[in-house]
């Protein structure tokens, strides 16, 4: 007598429609909101388009961009926050990932709750008690420095003080942050490492910058990165707390975007602005991934 | 924040501020629904969040499932051209999208036009994929091998294991949906369509600002999800950094 098996399943050589389908209303919207537009926004750095869609083809934006003062001026401050604040953050977020990574720190709940509540806190919330922290009459800073004996400042209508706001603003919302995806990194490092390390007799401090630091590498890349493209797109804090002022002094590439899309509606010059953003983005990237590595 | 919101804004500015609660939120609350019409501008931006959050999961999860367990033609392009729009600034793309949303699709001042462009999320098709890489393949055949079609498979199936992804990807969706400012700002114009970070946003933009009321929106806006966020702040943690470092 004979038993029939089931025949087993067999590796499907046809053509098979479900992943097609499942992937088919991603990429729809995919499609039309992000790939279509990234085509859609170079042609449009290419048309004036206060003149409407029958505008001829000119390179008209490009040479404006190319002589204009404000947006200079944007893309000094966008820079002058870059090389203060991401360094800054991230040396700040690398030590207090250390700090939380070694055994002896309790409550280890407490501290990531405490470094992601900048994020939960919305933008529009932190940047108005940033407002209130920092208003010269009124302010806990100035009280806090007149209690230190020192000068009230003021600080949202100086340059150079208002710079100093959007930075602390962002160091206080990002940080902790960093300092998660870092500590993730971190818990990542083998443990022997560090232990043939201390047999071999290196100090702390060189077990840090011989074992710590390298290892890390990959992550603290991909911070880079993700914090570059972000401050690249500053646009909240500079709008909501310093209002792009006093004057022009704390505009970034994002306020000026903005204020020329959608406060002139010059479409195309704003184009011509994002696109400009997109390469500095690119370029920026590629300098990083050479002087870091490729093991990211 | 909080203590604040209970004050009359003379103690807010007084030479030592309080730092007990005072009795000023009901009036402080009357002020703020006055200027910004804000029971309105909170049930749009629970409306918005919560369609953003469950559409955006279940487009990201079922492209993240095709992903990571189909072997089908032109995928690697696909994935990769995906992938390769992450870093691409989403400023290039805000024009084009405002152009379409508002011009093309006259989606102006509605749930759509703030909920749809940024629906397709990147990091979380990303993110679903991996989540959908751990589940094992003979959990799927066995599925199939039992008369369960290719949809029942992934809904009833894969997706049920990776619930705990899920559950993170949810909070993550919903906070950026929750505190987006710029986008919302672009394509509502009218008070009563505004989300509510736009609607605060108002508040912090006019010279004389009633920081009262300020502080009673911004508290409202943040304690609910500081409370969720403690709740489930383990899945969120290992959730954010699992997904965004990967060896």
């Amino acid at each position: 007598m004979t038993t029939t098996l089931p025949t087993p399943p067999r590796a499907r050589r046809r053509f098979q429609a479900a992943p097609y389908l499942f992937v088919l209303p991603y990429l729809l919207i995919f499609a039309s909101f992000w790939a279509w537009p990234i085509v859609s926004s170079f042609l449009l750095s290419f048309k004036d388009s206060r003149l409407g869609a029958t505008a001829p083809w000119s390179v008209a934006n490009w040479t404006r961009l190319a002589g204009d003062e404000f947006f200079r001026t944007a893309l000094k401050n966008t820079f002058v926050i870059l090389i203060i604040q991401v360094p800054t953050m991230l040396l700040m977020a690398t030590g207090l990932a250390v700090a939380l990574n070694s055994r002896m720190l309790r409550a280890r709940g407490l501290f990531r709750f405490a470094f992601f509540a900048p994020l939960v806190v919305g933008t529009v919330a932190y940047s108005a008690v940033f407002r209130l922290l920092f208003n010269t009459d009124f302010g806990m800073v100035n009280r806090a420095l007149g209690g230190l004996g020192l000068p009230p400042v003021d600080w949202l209508n100086q340059p150079g003080p208002a710079m100093t706001v959007i930075i602390l603003a962002l160091l206080w919302r990002w940080t902790g942050y960093n300092a998660i995806i870092l500590l993730a990194g971190l818990q990542g490092i083998r443990e022997e490492l560090y232990e043939a390390a201390s047999i071999d007799g290196a100090t702390p401090w060189e077990q840090f910058w011989k074992i710590t630091v390298p290892m890390l590498r990959p992550t603290l890349l991909f911070c880079l990165v993700l914090s570059l493209i972000g401050t690249l797109q500053l646009f909240t804090e500079p709008a909501l707390i310093t209002n792009s002022g006093p004057g022009n002094a704390t505009m970034t590439l994002g306020t000026y975007l903005y204020q020329q899309g959608f406060r002139s509606f010059n479409f195309g010059y704003a184009s011509t602005i994002a696109y400009t953003v997109a390469a500095i983005a690119a370029v920026v990237s590629l300098v990083q991934l050479r002087l870091f590595g490729r093991d990211a | 924040m909080v203590v604040f919101s209970t004050h009359p804004d003379s103690a807010i500015f007084s030479p030592a501020p309080p730092l007990g609660f005072g009795g000023a939120f009901a009036e402080n609350f009357r002020q703020l629904q006055a200027d910004t019409n804000f029971v309105r501008t909170l049930a749009n931006s629970t409306v918005i969040s919560v369609l953003y959050t469950l559409l955006s999961m279940l487009l990201t999860s079922m492209a993240g499932f095709a992903f990571a367990k189909y072997a089908f033609r032109g995928r690697n392009l696909l994935f990769g051209i995906i992938l390769a729009t992450l870093t691409i600034p989403s400023f290039v793309t805000i024009i084009p999208q405002f152009i379409l949303v508002a011009r093309d699709l006259h989606l102006s001042n509605t749930y759509w036009a703030v909920i749809l462009p940024t629906l397709a999320n990147t990091i979380g098709i990303f993110y679903m994929r991996q989540a959908f890489q751990t589940v094992p393949d003979d959990l799927l055949h066995a599925a199939r091998i039992d008369g369960a079609g290719e949809w029942r498979t992934f809904w009833q199936i894969a997706l049920p294991v990776v619930r705990p992804a899920l559950a993170a990807l949810a909070i993550l969706l919903f906070l950026a949906s929750w505190n987006d400012y710029l986008w919302p700002l672009i394509v509502l114009n009218q008070k009563d369509s505004y989300t509510m970070p736009v609607a605060l946003g108002t508040l912090v933009g006019l010279t004389r600002v009633s920081w009262g009321a300020l502080m009673v929106g911004t508290t409202i806006a943040t304690l609910p999800f500081l409370a969720l966020f403690l709740a489930l702040q383990r899945h969120f943690v290992a959730g954010i950094a699992g997904g965004a470092v990967k060896d």
